[in-house]
């Protein structure tokens, strides 16, 4: 029971840092269907950038955050420029490996100039426990992720179904061309999309930074199950996406509770295409219909 | 017909034999060089900084007290960059072109195992003053030219649990690293805990990039697991260290060095202090004469204030010792011939060293010169490594 617990509490924490990541996939997917395959150095940028401002150089907390959330952003608009559009123009679908690339050049960018060595945030009240469950301390920055999930999938909901431009986002996924002749300025709104991907990213690595180290290594692994996670979830729901994250997460830990850690990747992703398999579409997804 | 006979036959034999003399005395100025193969940039940077102290402190009272063989000892230092191929050619360059008369190694076990089949090959004595892999001197080899005088993994692993075991664990369990370091280290301690009469709670491993220990620390703590025996580097050992506060588990926590690297208190918080890790040597502490000496020099040499200004003890010490028991065999073998030398080390019958005073530190069936009991055990105090007692 002590055991299931925890390992309940430890999953929905994790689940809900990759559902906060997975966010980033869904948005830029949403209207452009392409992503930012190295979202998890996005991730890591923010960490490393909130670490860099704040700790190293002494700036006051929120103008560091700030900081560290712009350079996300401009990262985001960044790599839509050079590594998506370009050849999504063309219709070809080389920006995967060209955000791949991006990825892998930032963060060997990091390695060089913040250092190999992994640092650690420092504690605070946010890290100080607030509350115990089944005898293990939770601390506030723990449920604030999973807030801060739920609310930008809220937020996004709201977004898209009752106001203007979430709908005109919406009719760019249908069809571009059709946006485009109604007015609606398609480009404007796959950078917009890119940025606020960036942003998600950004936040995730701010929250997650304290529970962890803060390395140019840390958002590789991250990336790539949050991807898992924003395909489990049927990339096109916000919803889905977030709960995707937690039934992610929450397996993730109740496998190492059980069968141990050894096995624990090989079951997660073996799962994860079990999923698949059954559900094409993600758990929470729907098909999409082609008219021909 | 002698050469007397020809005036200009004795002018050349003349001018031959000056020659000679010359370049005799030319060499004997030569000095013998010594190779050193560690990480001098990088995030390893640190522990080549400091063999490179142990050794030039070692090599400056040889010199100061006339050298070996008549010739001055000069130290020839490569970057490895902890890569195994850079290291391997950095030891052949060594080995071809400054015909080094023996070759230091650095931080990393597996650059250590990309040089010594070269030393092994060219037989060129190879000495270990940091890496702790086993088969780093068990290699196989015959005739064995890699000898260390640092940690030991196997060795590591009986003190770990002895340690254990005298602290009052009756049942620790084991949380390592999920790479071969912590295989090699699972290996070990299941080994040892069987010969010691240890049952194991149980063995969890866990990710370099792992953000949450919880589930793997439960299931020892569940298993009844009254110790924890820990074998990773600082940052994913400080992810352990954050999960079991998280548990609000007090349990004693022994590790291997590898908490020592890096910035193990800032990453692991408040609970740093909890883990007892192995060293070789401590600063800290009376010293005994060799001690005081080193300890004079380091603040001479290199500006370090005190014992909580040396970067890395271990590096220091063994590279120290290693140095003049190297120094001894060379000496007593009358030789820089690397056949010669090896032979001689395991001659050496006695050294009062830093570390310890060694008797018969070498053998043919055992080329490690530390042992399990020669480890001390220490922690972290703020960011000082002191010793635990």
């Amino acid at each position: 029971m002590d055991l299931f617990v925890a390992a309940l509490v430890t999953g929905v924490g994790l689940g809900s840092m990759y559902g906060l990541l997975a966010l980033g996939f869904y948005v830029t997917y949403a209207v452009s269907s392409t992503v930012n395959f190295a979202q998890g150095s996005t991730m890591m940028l923010g960490a490393v950038m909130g670490f860099t401002f704040g700790v190293t150089l002494g700036l006051p907390w929120i103008v560091a955050i700030l900081l560290a959330l712009v350079a996300c952003v401009v990262w985001g608009v960044v790599v839509e420029a050079i590594g998506v559009r370009p050849f999504a123009r063309r219709g070809s679908d080389l920006w995967l490996m060209a955000t791949v690339a991006l990825g892998l050049i930032l963060e060997n960018v990091v390695l060089f100039t913040f250092g190999k060595d992994p640092r650690g945030m420092p504690q605070s009240a946010l890290t100080a426990e607030a509350f115990s469950v089944g005898g293990l301390r939770v601390s506030l920055l723990q449920v604030t992720i999973p807030v801060v999930g739920l609310a930008i999938a809220f937020a996004l909901h709201v977004l898209t179904r009752h106001t203007r431009s979430g709908k005109s986002m919406l009719a760019i996924v249908q069809n571009p061309d059709a946006a485009r002749l109604m007015g609606i300025d398609v480009r404007a709104a796959i950078v917009g999309a890119y940025a606020v991907s960036g942003l998600f990213a950004g936040i995730a690595g701010l929250l997650i930074a304290p529970l962890f180290t803060v390395s140019s290594s840390m958002g590789t692994l991250f990336g790539i199950k949050a991807f898992a996670v924003a395909i489990l979830g049927g990339i096109g729901n916000p919803w889905g996406v977030v709960l995707a994250g937690l039934i992610y997460g929450s397996a993730e830990s109740l496998i190492t509770a059980t069968f141990g850690s050894t096995y624990t990747q090989i079951l997660t992703f073996g799962l994860v295409i079990v999923a698949l398999a059954l559900r094409p579409d993600g758990l929470f997804g729907r098909a999409g219909v082609k008219k021909v | 017909m002698g050469i007397a006979r020809n005036p200009r036959n004795g002018w050349r034999a003349a001018l031959g034999v000056a020659a000679l003399v010359v370049a005799t005395s030319a060499l004997a100025a030569d000095p013998i060089k010594i190779g050193l193969v560690a990480a001098l940039s990088g995030p390893s940077a640190q522990s080549g900084e400091a063999i490179t102290q142990g050794l030039t402190i070692a090599i400056d009272e040889i010199n100061a007290a006339g050298g070996l063989l008549g010739r001055p000892l000069a130290l020839v230092k490569r970057d490895d960059e902890s890569s195994p191929p850079k290291g391997a050619t950095a030891a052949r360059e060594l080995i071809y072109d400054e015909k080094v008369a023996a070759i230091f190694g650095g931080l990393d076990t597996p650059v250590s195992l990309a040089i010594v089949p070269i030393a092994n090959k060219e037989h060129v004595p190879y000495m270990g003053v940091w890496a702790a892999g086993t088969p780093i001197t068990r290699n196989g080899a015959n005739p064995n030219f890699a000898f260390r005088v640092s940690a030991v993994d196997v060795m590591v692993d009986e003190a770990l649990l002895k340690y254990a075991q005298k602290n009052g664990a009756k049942k620790p369990g084991l949380i390592l690293i999920n790479n071969p370091w912590g295989e090699s280290n699972e290996k070990g301690l299941k080994e040892e805990a069987q010969k010691l009469g240890i049952t194991l709670a149980g063995i969890e491993k866990f990710e370099d990039r792992d953000v949450d220990i919880v589930p793997q620390l439960t299931r020892l703590k569940n298993a009844g697991a009254d110790a924890l025996i820990l074998v990773a580097n600082a940052a994913p050992g400080a992810q352990v260290m954050k999960a079991r506060e998280r548990m609000g588990w007090k349990v004693p926590v022994i590790s291997h060095w590898g908490v020592s690297g890096g910035r193990f208190p800032e990453l692991a918080g408040p609970t740093a202090g909890d883990v007892v890790f192995v060293q070789t040597y401590s600063f800290f502490g009376n010293q005994k004469p060799a001690g005081k000496k080193v300890l004079s020099e380091l603040e001479k040499k290199y500006k370090v204030s005190g014992p909580e200004g040396v970067i890395s003890p271990v590096g220091v010490a063994d590279a120290y010792d290693a140095m003049h028991l190297l120094a001894l065999a060379i000496k007593k073998a009358g030789s820089t011939k690397g056949d010669a030398v090896r032979q001689a080390l395991h001659e050496i019958d006695e050294y009062q060293g830093l570390i310890k005073t060694y008797h018969k530190p070498f053998s043919a069936q055992n080329q490690d010169a530390l042992g399990p009991d020669d480890y001390v055990f220490v922690r972290f105090e703020g960011n000082k490594i002191v010793p635990v007692h």
